[in-house]
């Protein structure tokens, strides 16, 4: 390879001797096929390089099947890079297929292993021996796999929720939905639930607005805009009549919710994940994580828009569920993974929970703090504020209760409808009114009535 | 070898990087670098530019960063100067032919290149190296417009025309992961997560780095830090710590590596008090005594 030459000619246009582009080398095709896909693919066609075509596009689709973003642009860059290596040597087939196919850190495990269950034999260099402590399961295993998992989770998770019964269609009337304002999540029947969701569709969780430094056109505030003033002195002939201005952009403050799905919150769990969907959609900047014992991201697969279709893809990706509770645990991991990447622009942290924590409150009480400092805004949403004669009194509620800006009751229609118009109106300093941490604790009254914000 | 180029100048890259990079210059596609800060993303387009003999410029990106501020501004001042210089020549005539001042004013003289403008014009000599450095910090007003600079290599400026590269520069991007950067921005790149080096790299680094430390000490100090990237921290050692860290323990010499000097030399290696704090003491006495 010469290097440091064809400078003239752009840095890429030194060429390697017989491997230009229309040049290529001689053994375009490997020898080897993925069993069981030979018969469609290759044989029979007397042009290697079609081979190798086929079996780019084909590899690009099954990456595309397990979720990796690869268009046709990608299939075709790889085909490209093709002509610049030799696709002989499997480190380099490996190497120029992972540089042009994959663009995120997260698809990563799964490139490597379809590559390796695709075109056989180890992975990269240096993946060599992972390949052999991990058997490679063929693709419709993968997706038998997925379909099983999902199904125990259906099974598991949406036991409320399933008590069949024919929906009256008039449950949708205007009297039935006022009654279910102030019902209880887990109290209501499936059909309520239904109508529910099908209320919540509305419902916008609209998040106050910061200052960012991107300038717009403004009239009367803000910095000079020079290049507008220019403009309309040139217009008329040199003389400055306006002074034009330009001031900061407001935008949306970042959206990021930590939902409880562990055992004790199961009576919420499947409504709240169907407002987090639309939640999720309807709000631009929103990061959406659910935990039990582990955190785990579920923003993607709520983006999709159908609802069911959604929770179903959400399914796939929550392996513990009516399990314990680690919140501490499950923000110490949000912190470490995360955070830096969501918490950004002054985001407002919404934290779904009971707040029964299995695990060490100081742990819980140390990562609350760290959170706090780092999120614009803490609000901690517990469905058990809704119940009448209910204290923050569990170990772990209490111990994060010092580091939360707001605390909120989510059980019913009303309080949805409740914390869309605290978050409407959050105050613009951060943690302006955040109140000493004992102070804090006593400000929450022993009695909260049902639907009611908590005012501090 | 490209891998044998770059570690020629002192940037040791690991086989998958270097495929990315030689795909890269070959296909002339812009690169995009995402990993941990102090991997070496922003060095890398460093190396580049000296392999290449050629100009680096760098973009240094931030939250509100626009048009004028990356491609290209006009000088304002001076094409206000400039009217009233035209309006005073031709007295009570400023309003006969504002057009000709007009046309005046948004000339090459008065356009000031920034970052962008400059690496794809047409009068620099050979294609430059163009680092856009964190583009995470970045907003997606910004993404988009670089989304068309990236496909085309072409930059248009309303009142001039559109300004094409004759050479493509060499692109790198960097980003430390504080925000997703937009797909169909990374789509347009050949995409490459730079981890932490391997205990044989990482060695071989601080061996060309810090060429003062004796072999003994710098097995110590690297196999510290690797053993400390596995530890639960806030933020963990990057390459340019280590450099620095070994940098100051060639200063201190010795015979051997005490816990007590890592404990005094620790904020070379740890930006957050809260990891200091938990590390100093019994606990780098034992982590070191692990990696020996």
């Amino acid at each position: 390879m010469t290097l440091g030459d064809g400078q003239g000619d752009g840095p890429g246009d030194g060429s390697i001797a017989g491997q230009g582009p229309g040049d290529p080398p001689s053994h375009r095709a490997r020898a080897g096929m993925t069993p069981g896909n030979g018969e469609h693919r290759g044989i029979g066609r007397p042009d290697a390089r079609l081979r190798l075509g086929d079996e780019v596009i084909a590899f690009a689709r099954a990456l595309r099947d397990a979720g990796l973003p690869v268009g046709v642009d990608q299939s075709e860059s790889f085909a490209r890079a093709l002509a610049w290596v030799d696709p002989l040597a499997r480190g380099d087939l490996y190497l120029a297929a992972r540089a042009t196919l994959v663009f995120r850190r997260e698809d990563l495990a799964v490139f490597d292993e379809l590559f390796a269950a695709f075109f056989g034999g180890p992975r990269g260099p240096g993946a060599a021996p992972r390949a052999q402590a991990t058997p490679i399961a063929p693709r419709h295993d993968r997706g038998e796999f997925f379909r099983t998992a999902l199904v125990a989770y259906m099974a598991e998770r949406a036991e409320p929720s399933a008590r069949e019964v024919d929906v009256p269609e008039h449950s949708k009337a205007a009297s039935g939905l006022e009654l279910l304002q102030r019902k209880d999540f887990a109290d209501c029947t499936a059909a309520e639930l239904d109508a529910i969701a099908r209320a919540m569709r509305d419902l916008r969780l609209d998040v106050t607005l910061r200052r960012s430094r991107r300038l717009v056109q403004a009239r009367r505030e803000g910095r000079l805009d020079l290049p507008r003033v220019v403009r309309e002195a040139a217009r008329r002939g040199g003389a400055v009549l306006a002074l034009p201005r330009r001031t900061s952009k407001l935008r949306r403050r970042p959206l990021v919710v930590l939902a409880d799905i562990s055992g004790s919150m199961e009576l919420y769990s499947r409504i709240l994940l169907q407002f987090l969907h639309g939640v999720t959609r309807r709000h631009a900047r929103t990061e959406t994580f659910v935990f039990g014992t582990r955190l785990t991201r579920i923003t993607g697969q709520l983006q999709i828009r159908d609802p069911s279709a959604a929770l179903d893809h959400a399914a796939r990706e929550i392996v513990d569920f009516a399990g314990g509770t680690r919140i501490g645990d499950c923000l110490h991991a949000f912190d470490r993974l995360h955070a830096r990447r969501v918490l950004g622009r002054g985001a407002v942290v919404l934290i779904i929970s009971d707040g029964w924590e299995t695990g060490d409150p100081a742990r819980l009480a140390a990562e609350m703090r760290r959170l706090s400092e780092r999120a614009h805004r803490v609000v901690w949403l517990n469905p058990l504020l809704g119940r009448p004669g209910y204290a923050p009194e569990a170990r772990g509620m209490a111990a994060a209760l010092a580091y939360v800006d707001d605390f909120l009751p989510i059980h019913d229609l009303r309080s949805l409808h409740a914390l869309a118009a605290t978050l409407a109106q959050l105050p613009r300093r951060k943690g302006a009114n955040r109140p000493p941490h004992a102070a804090m604790a006593r400000a929450i009254p022993a009695r909260v009535p049902p639907g009611a914000e908590v005012q501090r | 070898m490209l891998a044998a180029e770059l570690a020629a100048r002192g940037y040791i890259v690991d086989d998958a990087l270097a495929m990315s990079v030689y795909l890269a210059l070959r296909m002339q596609r812009p690169l995009f670098l995402e990993g941990a800060p102090g991997v070496g993303k922003t060095l890398l387009a460093g190396v580049l530019a000296e392999l290449f003999e050629t100009r680096l410029i760098r973009l240094q990106c931030y939250e509100g960063l626009d048009i004028s501020q990356a491609a290209y501004e006009w000088n304002y001042p001076r094409q206000l100067l400039a009217l009233q210089a035209h309006g005073r020549a031709a007295p009570g005539g400023a309003s006969a032919a504002p057009e000709a001042a007009v046309d005046d004013l948004y000339r090459e003289a008065f356009l000031m290149k920034r970052p962008l403008l400059q690496a794809i014009d047409a009068a620099a000599g050979r294609a430059p190296v163009l680092l856009i450095d964190e583009i995470d910090r970045a907003d997606e007003e910004f993404e988009s417009f670089l989304l068309e600079l990236l496909g085309d290599f072409q930059i248009t400026i309303p009142e001039l025309g559109t300004i094409k590269a004759r050479h493509r520069p060499i692109v790198v991007l960097t980003s430390n992961r504080t925000r997703d950067v937009h797909d169909a921005l990374k789509r347009r790149c050949l995409y490459h997560w730079i981890d932490y080096p391997t205990l044989a790299t990482e060695l071989e680094i601080v061996r060309r780095k810090v060429p003062g430390l004796a072999d003994h000490l710098r097995r110590r100090v690297v196999a510290f830090v690797q053993r400390l990237r596995r530890e639960d921290l806030s933020k963990l050692p990057g390459v340019a710590e280590t450099v620095d860290w070994a940098e100051a323990i060639s200063h201190v010499g010795g015979a051997a590596l005490e816990p007590a000097t890592v404990d005094v030399t620790l904020g070379l290696l740890l930006k957050y008090h809260d990891d200091i704090e938990r590390l100093r003491g019994p606990v780098v006495a034992q982590l070191l005594a692990e990696s020996a």
